[in-house]
């Protein structure tokens, strides 16, 4: 399932990795925010969506970057370039992320944002929607979120274009090991 | 017609900027659309979309009831109203109470429906379309041209010149840019707005939900931004379960734009926090605007099935050629006109209905299985109720009416060349009788009409016996075919009877809204095609195919002349296709072609009623083949030819770019022969071919077939 997400994504131009577990996680956004320059650069900060992955993370080995923020504020996540959250379920079929962001950082990190790198528990990849409804109910989350791909807009000429009101890129990692998270 | 109508169809026309765009489009779309369908069942999936919302629209008082308890039980307040006015109000008085000056909006057709943006500027409240499209057109001062692709009909050129004022600088036309440009004006926007205002395209009842489906993430901005969240929803948007918003899901991004899934899709149920901490207030505002009224209106009921994904109008040859501004101001396209019809008023939808040529390619493609095309006769059929018949047609269809009369004329006109044409009326004669009209010749009535001919045909004494259908055109001006006709059956040993008492099929007084002399034509015809036994009845021409197996009885029943129904009915179960038929008759070793060495190569045009409504496509291709015809398959082979009945004379000016094209598409296969099914676009492909050197032979398969007989 996971080989046909990855085709399914990167088809709308999501890019897709897969990490054994928390630490190489952490190594490939260090790097991924190295590479955007997030920490050299005046201005130029990153978000991180406060979730389960974090439990147990060393947040004192984050230090070196100094532009990453674990408080989303709309101040913050408007000026980010990079938006790091979590995504609970992958969706094989369409490509798509799924996410109660009933909490506003969650959506705030995930749109507002230049790059949205979204963590997915490799568990947690489900087929279709009907078997993601299974899982996920409009009745105990407020705002479902699906994510499919970056931002994209053909209103001129048609022209299929990346990044209008949302994320441009969007780097999606899946990480082994993890407890399937539930929400 | 009313002049400015012809003149802006003729502006729209004369756009190349416009029809190359769309056309461009509508050829990618067919392509893309197929793709992102492939591997699922689309006819199982209509269905479960279609089934669901035609229950929830059944039913709108007792689902809005239960969709506005579940809503309001998680906090959000829920407004149902009958009036585009009182909705207004409402925004407009929240706006007040809470002291609201900017508002930013995602895509919603609901508030073009209602004129919004004018009420809110009017009270001093800015507001910013952040859908680019949108955005774009708002900027331009237009109205959308597409419900999905608002801004459709604009180059990049114009889209930079119309940034470049509102930024101040001299943009290129590099789309990126431009796109980039969108984003930094919108951003703070967004960013200062007090309340946010969305559509919805799906609400659920079951859990008070509400379904944002979006590619560029503005309605995700919208909904979680601003401190106040106003959805305005069409009553139509509401379905019974949760369970229904997967196939939704499933049909609306892939017939939209070919997409499998939208980048962003939103479900949200009840108010959630915003990032101050504070609750946001959400407000869902149900708007009826006469859908009600449609829900119990048996014809127009299925309207209500619509998921709004704008398909119909990628597939609709005359949308691709004037794009949506033609159609007025909101809603365009064939779903556009029956929305006028309704939301603005019947009156509205008097040009624009006339646009359809009901070549159904609509209908193939809609994922909520609305029947457009039998949608708009009805309101062709409402408005000649309201205002009657004009005198003109009034005149013609009392002709027509009149068996003897309409067949003596027809003879007349043979006699010598176009001997009414200067009495005007004459002109307008449903299917033909009309002067040359650009780029197509008509043809001359035939010196002896088949009903003259056919009795010096020698019938072979058969237990079988079909009855044959001619129909005006090949009774009158292609009698050939019905020759051809003739011998295909006798060949397989089956009778074939002509009743000289039929009539005209009636399909052309039906398509222009006049259902009683359809009706009187049914009779006449029901009576005169089952005077005797047979086991068929037999027609060379798809539309009367249809009109005797399919509208005879839907005519008259809408009519409530019920005691014919029995007899229509047994009439359309004997009704055949010639092409079907003689595809039997060789499947069961009746009839035979002559084993030829490949003849020519050739191509086929699919006629729309014999592929869409009858389902026939495969057959005259396969027979073609045996009869040892080489078959080289055109691009868009089932477009329609822009004939459509007395179409071609009322919009010639659209009928004769479709033509244009058609020509181009069956030249290009190289084939020296275009076969087809149906008289009508016989008539036209054939008129169209005449003016030009070298033109492609056009021949109807029953002739094509006859001459390949064996024996
Ligand atoms: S009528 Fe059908 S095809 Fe047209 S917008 Fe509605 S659902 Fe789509
Ligand atoms: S029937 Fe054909 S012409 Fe009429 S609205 Fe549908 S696609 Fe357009």
């Amino acid at each position: 399932m996971y080989e046909l997400f990855k085709t399914k994504a990167s088809a709308v131009g999501a890019e897709v990795h897969r990490v054994g577990g928390k630490i190489e996680a952490v190594e490939l956004i260090v790097s991924l925010l190295k590479d955007e320059n997030v920490v050299d650069l005046p201005g130029c900060r990153a978000v991180w969506a406060e979730g389960t992955f974090l439990n147990g993370i060393d947040r004192g080995a984050l230090k070196e970057l100094p532009g990453l923020s674990f408080e989303v504020t709309r101040e913050r996540a408007a000026q980010a370039k990079v938006g790091i959250s979590e995504m609970s379920f992958a969706v094989a079929d369409t490509g798509s992320l799924v996410q109660d962001q009933s909490a506003a950082a969650d959506r705030l990190a995930s749109s507002l944002t230049d790059i949205h790198i979204a963590l997915v528990p490799s568990a947690n990849i489900v087929p279709d929607k009907v078997s993601l409804f299974s899982r996920i109910s409009p009745r105990t989350s407020r705002y479902i979120a699906f994510i499919t791909g970056p931002s994209r807009t053909a209103d001129i000429e048609r022209v299929l274009t990346i990044g209008v009101h949302g994320p441009q890129r969007l780097v999606i990692i899946f990480v082994d090991g993890l407890e399937g998270v539930s929400r | 017609m009313k002049k400015e109508f012809k003149a802006s169809i003729n502006r729209a026309l004369n756009d190349a900027n416009l029809t190359g765009a769309l056309g461009k489009f509508s050829e990618a779309y067919k392509v893309n659309r197929a793709k992102a369908y492939d591997g699922m069942d689309f006819e199982a999936l209509r269905s479960t979309v279609a089934e669901a919302k035609s229950k929830a629209a059944c039913h709108l008082d007792e689902v809005a009831d239960v969709f506005k308890a579940n809503a309001e039980a998680l906090g959000a307040k829920v407004f149902r109203t009958r009036d585009p006015q009182e909705v207004k109000r409402y925004i407009l008085q929240l706006a007040k109470d809470k002291g609201v000056r900017s508002v930013v909006k995602s895509k919603s057709m609901a508030t073009e429906e209602i004129h919004l943006n004018r009420a809110l500027l009017d009270e001093g409240i800015s507001v910013a379309e952040t859908d680019l499209g949108e955005w774009i057109i708002q900027l331009a001062g237009q109205t959308p041209s597409h419900m999905v692709m608002p801004a459709i009909h604009m180059t990049k050129e114009e889209v930079a010149e119309i940034f470049s004022k509102e930024v101040d600088e001299r943009l290129s036309t590099d789309i990126p840019r431009l796109v980039k440009v969108a984003r930094n004006e919108l951003r703070p926007k967004f960013l200062a707005a007090d309340m946010g205002i969305s559509g919805g395209n799906i609400a659920v009842a079951e859990t008070g939900s509400i379904v944002l489906v979006t590619n560029e993430g503005n309605a995700r901005l919208v909904t979680s931004l601003p401190r106040i969240h106003v959805a305005l929803i069409g009553v139509e948007k509401l379905v019974e379960k949760f369970e229904s918003v997967a196939p939704i899901l499933d049909a609306l991004p892939r017939s939209a734009t070919a997409q499998l899934l939208t980048s962003y899709v939103s479900i949200i149920t009840g108010p959630t926090p915003n990032d101050d901490g504070s609750e946001k207030e959400l407000h869902i505002i149900l708007m009826d605007n006469r859908r009600t009224e449609m829900a119990q209106d048996p014809k127009f009921k299925q309207a209500l099935q619509c998921i709004r994904c704008g398909s119909c109008l990628n597939v609709c040859p005359i949308f691709r050629l004037v794009g949506g501004h033609v159609f007025g101001s909101i809603y365009t396209g064939g779903i556009g006109t029956i929305l006028t019809a309704w939301f603005d008023e019947l009156k509205k939808s008097e040009d624009i209905q006339g646009l359809c040529i009901q070549c159904g390619n609509c209908k193939e493609v809609c994922p909520g299985k609305l029947d457009i095309p039998e949608m708009i006769m009805e309101i062709r059929r409402r408005l000649v109720l309201e205002k009657g018949q004009p005198l003109l047609q009034k005149a013609i269809f009392g002709v027509v009416n009149n068996r003897r009369l309409f067949h003596g004329m027809l003879r007349a006109a043979s006699v010598a060349a176009k001997p009414f044409s200067s009495a005007g009326f004459i002109r307008h004669l449903p299917l033909f009788l009309a002067d040359l009209t650009d780029g197509r010749s008509l043809p001359a009535i035939a010196e002896k009409p088949f009903r003259d001919i056919f009795p010096e045909i020698v019938q072979p004494q058969a237990k079988e016996k079909a009855v044959f259908y001619a129909g005006c055109l090949i009774d009158f001006a292609y009698p050939e075919t019905g020759v051809a006709l003739v011998k295909l059956l006798n060949k397989a040993g089956i009778e074939v009877v002509f009743p000289e008492e039929q009539t005209c099929c009636g399909a052309p007084a039906l398509y222009n809204g006049a259902y009683e002399v359809a009706a009187q034509n049914a009779v006449d015809n029901i009576q005169a095609l089952l005077q005797q036994e047979a086991q068929y009845v037999v027609s060379a021409c798809p539309t009367c195919t249809v009109a005797l197996a399919h509208e005879f009885g839907k005519t008259l029943e809408s009519l409530g002349q019920t005691e014919w129904m029995e007899k229509a009915q047994e009439l359309a179960a004997k009704t055949v296709d010639l092409s079907t038929l003689v595809k039997r008759l060789t499947d069961e070793g009746r009839l035979s072609f002559e084993e030829g060495e490949g003849l020519s190569k050739i191509t086929y045009h699919d006629s729309c009623h014999l592929k869409r409504t009858l389902k026939v496509s495969e057959e005259p291709r396969e027979l073609l083949q045996k009869a040892g015809y080489q078959l080289e398959e055109m691009f868009e082979c089932d477009m329609c030819c822009g004939m459509g009945g007395s179409y071609s004379m009322k919009l010639p000016e659209i009928s004769a770019p479709i033509l244009k094209r058609k020509l181009q598409n069956i030249k290009e296969t190289g084939a020296p022969v275009v076969a087809m099914d149906c008289p009508g676009c016989v008539m036209q492909i054939r008129g169209g071919f005449d003016q030009q050197e070298g033109g492609v032979k056009v021949k109807h398969t029953a002739e094509l077939l006859a001459e390949r007989l064996k024996g």
